[in-house]
Formats: C-alpha cells, sequence, structure tokens
C-alpha cells in the first residue's frame, strides 16, 4: 500500500492573541539534577543534555550538588554587572530611538549567561562571542565608555566606526572582534583552543551561539574539529527560544534538545537555567575545568527567553503573543540573584532599590561622557582616512591612491 | 496602473507565480509566518499554505542546496538569503552544484531556481549588511544575475526568473525597497508610491531578461549602472542639466552589451558606476567590452566610479557610498578628457 507523502513544517504552538502558556515546558526542581566527576564518561552523563540544571530555588535558596561556592561579595559583584548590563541596554536603546545610533540589541532577560560564564574564566582565556554577550566585557570590568563610544560610532571607537553598534572587540579582554555573520566564529574558537594545546599554554576559549544559528555548517565543523582534537574549548548555545521570528523547533528540528547535538559528537552536553546566575556560574566553572585539565570540549546549552525584540530593527508583536516574556517560567535573573541574597541575608530590598538608583546615575554620567565625544549624528566622528587603514597591515598602492582621490 | 513599493512588487511577483503554478515554493529565514524581514513574502504561507511558503533554519546552505534538490524534482522554488552579505555560506552550492549541474549531466538535470537576496548599502548596515556581492555571481559560468532598479521591473524580471529554465540570482537594492535614492542622504525620501517610476502594470507581466532599460537620453555622455545607483546617476544628470545618456542594465548576465554600444559609440564617452568594490567589479567586465567594441568611437578612456576597495564602513557610510558629489566630479573629468 502507497500513501502520498506530505511535508511536515514544525510550527510554534502560539503566536500573536494567543494566551501564553509554558505549562508543557518541564521545569525540573531546583538541586534534583546530580553533578558528576568533570572526568565523567559522557556515555554515562547523556541525561544531562534532556533535563534543566538548576541551583536556585523559588524561595531562594541555592540547592543541591550543582550549588557553588561563591562569597557574598562576588554575588553582590556579580548582581551589579547584571543590573549594569539591563541599565546599559535601556539607555543604550533609548539612545538609538533618539537617533543618537543607528542600531541596538539588547540583553534583556539573558543577563546571567554572559556576567555569569566570564567570571569562571582566567585572564588569557578568549571568548568568540555573538551580539548578545555584552556582559562578557562587563563582567570583566572593560570601560563603559568604550562600549558607548563603538555604539555611538564616535571619535572614542576602539574601532574607528567601522563596525555596527555592539560589534565590539577586545583582546586584552578576551573578547574577539564580533562578526555579524552568523556561527562563523564557532570553528575559530575551537582553532583557538586548539592553538592553545599545541602551544602548551594554559588559555582555553569560549564559544558563543544562539539555538538559530546551530543550523549553520560552521557549528557542525566546530563541534567535529572540537571533539576530534579533545580541543579545550566551551562550546556555548543560548537558546533564547527566537531567531527574529523563527521559533527554536524550526533549528532544533527532531534532536529534543540543542544540549543533545553533543552526543553524536561524543562531546559532553549539559542544559542549564540560564536565567540562574548561580547555575550558570556552576556549569562554567564545571566545562572550564575539563578544558583546563585536556578533557576537551563541553557543549552547553543555556535556557532562557529573549525578553526584547532581536534588535531595533525587530518587532517581535508580529510573531509571538506579547506576554510571553512576563510568562517566561524560569524568571528574571537578576530578581532571582536579588532573592537569593536576601535570603542569606546578604542584601536587601533597600540596598536593591539604592544600587539601582546609583547605576542608572553610573550609567548616565558615563553616556554624558561619552555623547560629550559624539554620537553617530553629532560631535567628533572618526575620521573618514581610517577608513583606509588595516585592510591590510601596509596600504597598497591602489589604497593610497584611493585615499587621495578621497582627499583624506 | 498601480503604483507600488518595491516591497510590494515582489510580493505580487511570488503571489502571481504561485498562482499560476503550484511547483513554485518559497522559502528562506524568517520569510514564512512573518512574511521576511523585509516583508517581501508576507501574506504568501497564509495564502499558499505552510507547505509553499515556509521559515527554514538558519543555513544558507541548506536553503540554495535544498532548493537545488527540489528544483531538480521538477519544482520552481524561489528562496530568499536575508543579506547578500550572508550568502557565503551557499557559495560552493551555487557555484560548483546550482551554476553545473545542467552542463554536466548534459541537460538530464537542470536548476530552474531564483536566489534572491538583498543587496546594497546606504541604510547603515555596516560591513555585514551593505555588501554588493554581484560580481561573484557573474564570475561563474551558469549563473544568471538581475538587479532590478523600480518596482515594475522587481516584478517583471522576478516573474521572468521563476519562469527561467537555469538558476537566477536576484539582487535588490534594499536601499531603494520604498523609494528612489539619489545619493542625497540628508534630503527627505520620496516614496515610490508619489514617484512616476513606482507605477506597477497589474497581472503578468514579465519583462525578459537581457534587456537594458534607457533612463535618460542625452548626447555627452554615457552612464552604465544599474540598482540604486541608476538613481544616483539620474539625480546628477537631472541636477547638473547634463546631457547623458543613462542605461540601467538590469541584468548583469546575460548582459546587454548592443544597448551600451549603440549609446557609447554616439556619444563617445562612457561612465560605469556601481556601489560594489572597484577592483574586479563588474564595471571591470564593462570597461573591457565597451573599449574591445568602442575603442575608435571613444574621445577618452572610459571611467569607472565606484566604492572603495575597503570593507563597507558603519560611520563612514557617506564616505564609501559613490554619490553624487564623487559621481559629478568624475563626470566633469571625464567630459573635459
Amino acid at each position: 500500500m502507497t500513501h502520498p507523502l506530505r511535508l511536515h513544517v514544525p510550527e510554534p504552538t502560539l503566536r500573536p492573541g494567543d494566551s501564553p502558556d509554558f505549562s508543557g515546558v518541564p521545569i525540573p526542581k531546583a538541586g534534583s539534577v546530580r553533578r558528576p566527576p568533570v572526568d565523567a564518561d559522557p556515555e554515562d552523563i547523556r541525561d544531562l543534555a534532556f533535563t534543566i540544571i538548576r541551583v536556585m530555588a523559588r524561595n531562594g535558596q541555592a540547592v543541591g550538588d550543582w550549588a557553588p561556592d561563591i562569597d557574598d561579595d562576588e554575588l553582590r559583584t556579580g548582581l551589579r554587572h547584571m543590573m549594569l548590563l539591563r541599565e546599559y541596554d535601556a539607555r543604550m536603546l533609548m539612545a538609538q530611538r533618539q537617533g543618537k545610533s543607528s542600531f541596538y540589541m539588547q540583553h534583556l532577560g539573558e543577563e546571567a549567561i554572559s556576567c555569569g560564564f566570564r567570571r569562571e574564566l582566567a585572564e588569557g582565556d578568549m571568548n568568540f562571542p555573538t551580539y548578545r554577550q555584552a556582559g562578557l566585557l562587563i563582567a570583566d570590568d572593560y570601560p563603559m565608555l568604550l562600549m558607548m563610544n563603538q555604539v555611538y560610532s564616535n571619535e572614542g571607537d576602539t574601532v574607528h566606526g567601522r563596525q555596527l553598534p555592539v560589534f565590539y572587540s577586545s583582546k586584552d579582554h578576551g573578547f574577539f572582534s564580533i562578526s555579524g555573520n552568523l556561527a562563523t566564529q564557532y570553528p575559530q574558537a575551537v582553532g583557538w583552543a586548539m592553538a592553545s594545546a599545541i602551544k602548551g599554554a594554559t588559555n582555553i576559549a569560549a564559544a558563543w551561539i544562539g539555538d538559530g544559528s546551530t543550523a549553520e555548517n560552521d557549528f557542525h565543523a566546530g563541534l567535529v574539529f572540537a571533539s576530534t582534537y579533545k580541543a579545550p574549548v566551551v562550546l556555548n548555545i543560548v537558546n533564547n527560544q527566537w531567531a527574529i521570528s523563527t521559533f527554536q523547533g524550526i533549528a532544533r528540528g527532531g534532536s529534543g534538545t540543542f544540549a543533545a547535538r553533543g552526543h553524536g559528537f561524543g562531546i559532553p552536553a549539559l542544559r542549564v537555567d540560564g536565567n540562574d546566575y548561580l547555575a550558570v556560574r556552576a556549569v562554567a566553572r564545571w566545562a572550564a575545568q575539563r578544558a583546563r585539565a585536556n578533557l576537551g570540549p563541553t557543549l552547553i546549552e543555556y535556557v532562557t527567553y529573549r525578553v526584547a525584540g532581536h534588535s531595533t530593527s525587530d518587532d517581535p508583536s508580529a510573531y509571538r503573543p506579547k506576554e510571553e516574556g512576563s510568562a517566561w517560567p524560569l524568571g528574571d535573573p537578576i530578581l532571582r540573584l536579588r532573592d537569593h541574597l536576601i535570603a542569606r541575608g546578604a542584601w536587601s530590598e533597600e540596598r536593591h532599590t539604592q544600587a539601582e538608583a546609583e547605576i542608572r546615575a553610573e550609567v548616565i554620567a558615563t553616556q554624558k561622557e561619552a555623547e560629550a565625544i559624539g554620537t553617530l549624528t553629532s560631535g567628533r566622528l572618526p575620521s573618514p582616512a581610517h577608513m583606509f587603514e588595516d585592510v591590510f597591515e601596509a596600504p597598497t598602492p591602489h589604497l593610497v591612491r584611493q585615499r587621495h582621490e578621497m582627499g583624506v | 496602473m498601480p503604483h507600488m513599493t518595491m516591497i510590494e512588487a515582489i510580493r505580487d511577483a511570488h503571489d502571481i507565480a504561485m498562482d499560476r503554478d503550484e511547483r513554485v515554493v518559497v522559502f528562506g529565514e524568517d520569510v514564512g509566518f512573518f512574511g521576511g524581514v523585509f516583508r517581501c513574502t508576507a501574506g504568501l504561507q497564509k495564502k499558499y499554505g505552510a507547505t509553499r511558503c515556509f521559515d527554514t533554519p538558519i543555513s544558507e546552505l541548506g536553503i540554495v542546496g535544498t532548493a537545488i534538490g527540489m528544483a531538480a524534482n521538477d519544482m520552481r522554488p524561489v528562496v530568499e538569503v536575508q543579506f547578500a552579505d550572508y550568502m557565503y555560506p551557499a557559495y560552493d552550492q551555487l557555484v560548483s552544484e546550482a551554476a553545473r549541474l545542467r552542463y554536466r549531466s548534459a541537460g538530464e538535470f537542470t536548476c530552474p531556481i531564483v536566489v534572491r537576496m538583498p543587496t546594497g548599502g546606504g541604510i547603515f548596515g555596516a560591513q555585514t549588511h551593505s555588501q554588493s556581492p554581484e560580481a561573484l555571481f557573474t564570475h561563474v559560468a551558469g549563473l544568471k544575475t538581475v538587479v532590478p532598479s523600480t518596482p515594475a521591473d522587481a516584478k517583471g524580471l522576478l516573474l521572468a526568473a521563476i519562469e527561467d529554465p537555469d538558476p537566477v540570482i536576484f539582487l535588490e537594492p534594499k536601499r531603494i525597497y520604498n523609494g528612489p535614492f539619489d545619493g542625497h542622504h540628508d534630503r527627505p525620501l520620496v516614496g515610490w508610491k508619489k514617484h512616476e517610476l513606482g507605477e506597477v502594470p497589474e497581472g503578468h507581466t514579465p519583462v525578459p531578461l537581457g534587456k537594458a532599460a534607457l533612463r535618460a537620453e542625452g548626447d555627452d555622455l554615457t552612464i552604465v549602472t544599474y540598482g540604486t545607483m541608476v538613481h544616483v546617476a539620474l539625480g546628477v544628470v537631472a541636477g547638473a542639466g547634463l546631457s547623458a545618456d543613462v542605461i540601467d542594465l538590469r541584468t548583469l548576465v546575460p548582459l546587454d552589451i548592443d544597448a551600451v554600444v549603440a549609446s557609447v559609440k554616439r556619444t563617445g564617452r562612457c561612465l560605469v558606476l556601481h556601489e560594489a568594490t572597484l577592483t574586479s567589479g563588474f564595471g571591470a567586465e564593462l570597461a573591457a567590452q565597451v573599449q574591445e567594441a568602442c575603442f575608435y568611437h571613444l574621445e577618452a578612456p572610459v571611467k569607472r566610479v565606484a566604492g572603495w576597495d575597503t570593507p563597507y564602513p558603519h560611520a563612514g557610510e557617506w564616505d564609501y557610498f559613490p554619490g553624487p558629489e564623487r559621481l559629478l566630479r568624475n563626470i566633469e573629468a571625464l567630459l573635459e578628457a
């Protein structure tokens, strides 16, 4: 008997106008997932790619094997990083809306991932970030003024206004220049890590990608090289549920989870609550330890939700329910860490409110400083002569000719 | 005739093609439910269903590779690469596969696909949303390359591309999606709806591939261009009161060289204008063909005006873009030569 074939096209369960409902998303209880030794056989921990590692319980307590040993000061610092990033985002978004820059991309709801991860790396390690990991810079105390100068493309921008806003670059802070073409930097992170191993150095690398971009061939090439050479690299996937208008089911296909992609390559894979600062730190620590111990790569899927639009060019109300972000069951990473700090007696509502005001004042002061240099539409912009520099180390005759033709 | 934006005209062409031929399928990143980040496929999924217009994983290689397979199985895929700057992962599929399938199988397997992609700068998109890679396609034997400059042409050429039996690269100058851009970025944009070139014929009105359009007529020089730069050239010619032929190539391969040669033989001066980087750009091919065919009619060497040989910068967008000032300076030099 023969049947006509038919094409399967996955659809998200909810679209604009529907009521958000995440009751079908299984959320394991905090503390319920075991923490295996870092040298565990990948075969023995396959289940960790299908669960969600969580540390902070509803009451703010840190529970279970994964609860990391981090002191109060460091946790308050972590909270401050996330609050700085959120305030920075808010100010830069507003600046874009005011026409002071051409473009912006927020982290709203995803602050714990880049802010937390950075603190588990060491000086000299290298991140290959996407455009939604500015927390890697903030948590490494990169000057916010330089970030703003980049967003404004002003004279103080270290890359001379060449790149789209948020495409930062800082070798000293372990932040590789952002490409903008998706996934391209995944195999590069693996190569950077392989070089560390070839040289006998101690630095590791971290690759970053979004759920949607795991469909690119670069992702798969990165995994096979990392697997083959046991590269000292942490392979991060930030699953924020949406690739512009495309829900994560389109990139995930039938594999169950993004973390499970690691299994085909024999790479141990963890799936973690990306809105749980402590859980992010714990898995990052585990993966970094593996890399430093010559045990090879780890694939980590951070389960989170992109509360804002993809960018300032995007309007998510056209393709998903408006209230989905507030209904997201993993909560707000900042409020969760705040509640944890309060639960352990190291923070209070009053201190939090005060910190918010201080951070706002600090970010606004920095913004004024940046705007005093210039914005895309006012003040001091990079010299046009910069356009012809760095195409090559030394300018070629045809570039010299063109620069003269332009009169700079 | 109704007025349409280029986006509406492209949507209309998809609609007509899908309605006429059920083998036409449309897919790419964000093109299904959302209708594309530039909205060129809006409404198609609702009208024709998710098996004829759908979202894909973010894999340009996958989009073009599966399109080739579908075409080999008698479908007529029209796929979108979100920005031309994102096409590189698909380049192997285009160059080694789509372009040569007919040749290497002696016509047993063919590849009637259309790969649409927004091209060019002028939107502060920096190096990853501004490139004009047309020469990377025209250099490949077996690919046709189209660059419309008006809504009517976008519709008509897209219909012709979809009906063409071979692979067609369809480059949409994103700066003129909503209105013709004359390069004066500090002036308000006149939308297509209020522009004489915004008229679009209704119904099935293909525009044949390989035919240039004469956008202005004059005696002193010939400006050969395509896409956004057509409007920059028209603006400069009108603004400076020049007497020039402005030839809009519309299709780069196949190239309507006869139209170019006829004009240059009459005017004796030729300027080639494109936004893409100068070196090995399509202008080099045009300049070579013009001097081969018109050498004894030329009063001056063929002049090329193009983007500088640098990546497309963000803040320096208008320093990079070969806008009205640079164009006029070069026209004046050519007329004096």
